[in-house]
């Protein structure tokens, strides 16, 4: 398989007048990492959500592993095994222990009886630092303990492309370095990854590239050392100094 | 007085009458609460379908149901249904009143349950291929009950109460065996007999629902 894994054509998006994405192509290929950066409002949580299909397209193509996505025949629960999603907020199930979050789609969907699912979660849940953890509930982990529970929840399935909407937004300072260690593990094992995010450095270090999103479109896009040191749009300038002085 | 309202020999006289009443009463509790939980399951899930062919006649259904007199709802089937060729017994009318009346009641609790989980709980299922009902019976359900058990409960105690409406159509509950007791004694005993038992019986799901009330003020 040479072809990307995800490939998205003239992607639109409207909310009643709202026009949130506005033509937007992305190619990724297999075991590359997109960064996507962009002012808030820009359409990087639509464009994700787009993808595997939580927000439906008002017109454009996807397609992710040679899958149509926004194909009617296309059974879309299938389909979303192969894509995992991480959330700012986690979205856990607060009535379950981190082995119960991580084998549910498991058991449910993929099928699996208990004992094996049983045995991928705590496989899953060892990739992710928290082997020691899988009694316990969301509420008895830390932040940064629950994000990584939520990534193992999707990777657990083998997913062929993970998508990462702002993972460590809502962390505490001292807890977002765990998050993005694991991260960063899952790129070296050569997962295929979209993360919209605002931690530079993460970028700088282990995206292949940056792409940067202004009012519903992509204005420009490159490796990540052309993006920060020289962008060529004033828009992406503009905000990349804006970020840095933070 | 005491010889009057709770008289001894009278109330060892009436018991087997009584305790067959007792025992219809929980039967029927065991019938009705399923019934009416099973009707508000159904129309809570209605509930998130947002077609208005759906919308529309929920609401109303929910609406008449709860408007309506459970005591008016259980006689006009009880004396209506026989003049349209239907003669059900004043049991299966019972079950039929509740399943519409303490159903809408379920349903609106279970509804607001649904409600109060958040939007991210679905997004996180289906995003791992969870079909919506999956996500609904897995993930969303399940927190949603915990989140409004106190209702769930108090509304619980309220059918069990309404049981003693059966005895308008000669359910041989407990309400309808003491006042049957009272008739043949020409005494109030039995009816005392039989508050005392209602009393003891739901004393304890009202202590729970306290408790489960406060802990709901101190938050979680
Ligand atoms: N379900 C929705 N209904 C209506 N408008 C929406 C909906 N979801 C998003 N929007 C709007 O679409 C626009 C783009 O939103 P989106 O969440 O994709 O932006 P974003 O780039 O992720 O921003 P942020 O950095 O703040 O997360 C915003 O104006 C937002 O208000
Ligand atoms: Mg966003």
């Amino acid at each position: 398989m040479n072809g990307p894994i995800v490939d998205a054509r003239g992607l639109h998006k409207h909310f009643g007048a709202l026009h949130v994405l506005r033509g937007v192509d992305l190619k990724v290929a297999e075991r590359e990492l997109v960064f996507v950066i962009g002012p808030s409002g820009s359409g990087k949580s639509t464009l994700l959500r787009c993808l595997n299909r939580l927000e439906e397209p008002s017109a454009g193509r996807v397609v992710v592993d040679g899958i149509d996505m926004l194909d009617p025949r296309t059974d879309i629960n299938h389909a979303r095994q192969r894509i995992g999603m991480v959330f700012q907020s986690f979205n856990l199930y607060p009535h379950m222990t981190a082995l119960g979050n991580v084998t549910l789609a498991l058991r449910k969907v993929a099928g699996k009886s208990r004992a094996e699912a049983d045995a991928l979660g705590r496989a899953a849940l060892e990739r992710v630092g928290l082997g020691d953890r899988a009694g316990h509930t969301p509420g008895q982990l830390s932040g940064g303990q629950q994000q990584r529970v939520a990534i193992a929840r999707a990777i657990a399935l083998e997913p062929r492309v993970m998508l990462f909407d702002e993972p460590t937004s809502a962390l505490d300072p001292e807890l977002v370095g765990s998050v993005l260690e694991v991260m960063r593990s899952l790129r070296e094992s050569g997962m295929t990854m979209i993360v919209v995010s605002h931690e530079m450095g993460f970028a700088r270090n282990a995206a292949d590239r940056v792409v940067f999103m202004d009012e519903g479109a992509i204005v420009e896009e490159g490796p990540p050392a052309a993006i920060f040191a020289k962008p060529t749009h004033e828009r992406t300038r503009a905000f990349i100094s804006q970020i840095q002085r933070h | 007085m005491i010889q009057s309202f709770f008289n001894p020999e009278i109330i060892v006289a009436s018991w087997p009458i009584v305790r067959a009443g007792l025992l219809n009463t929980v039967l029927l509790s065991l019938l009705v609460v399923p019934l009416g939980l099973f009707g508000g399951l159904i129309l809570a899930l209605l509930a998130s379908v947002k077609h208005p062919a759906v919308r529309w006649p929920l609401m109303a259904w929910v609406d008449f149901f709860r408007a309506f007199p459970p005591l008016v709802l259980l006689i006009l089937l009880f004396a209506g249904l026989p003049f349209a060729g239907l003669e059900l017994g004043g049991f299966v009318c019972v079950a039929i009143a509740f399943f519409l009346n303490t159903g809408a009641y379920y349903g609106e609790i279970l509804r607001a349950g649904i409600d109060s989980v958040p939007g991210g709980q679905i997004e996180a299922a289906r995003s791992t291929g969870l079909s919506r009902l999956q996500a609904m019976t897995s993930v969303v359900l399940p927190q949603a009950v915990r989140n409004v058990l106190p209702d769930l409960l108090s509304n619980t105690l309220e059918v069990v109460k309404l049981t003693a409406l059966g005895s308008v159509v000669a359910v041989p509950e407990l309400l309808y065996q003491a006042r049957q007791a009272q008739s043949l004694t020409y005494n109030p005993t039995p009816i005392v007999v039989a508050a005392i038992i209602y009393f003891l019986m739901l004393w304890p799901a009202v202590r729970l629902l306290s408790r489960l009330e406060n802990r709901a003020f101190a938050g979680p």
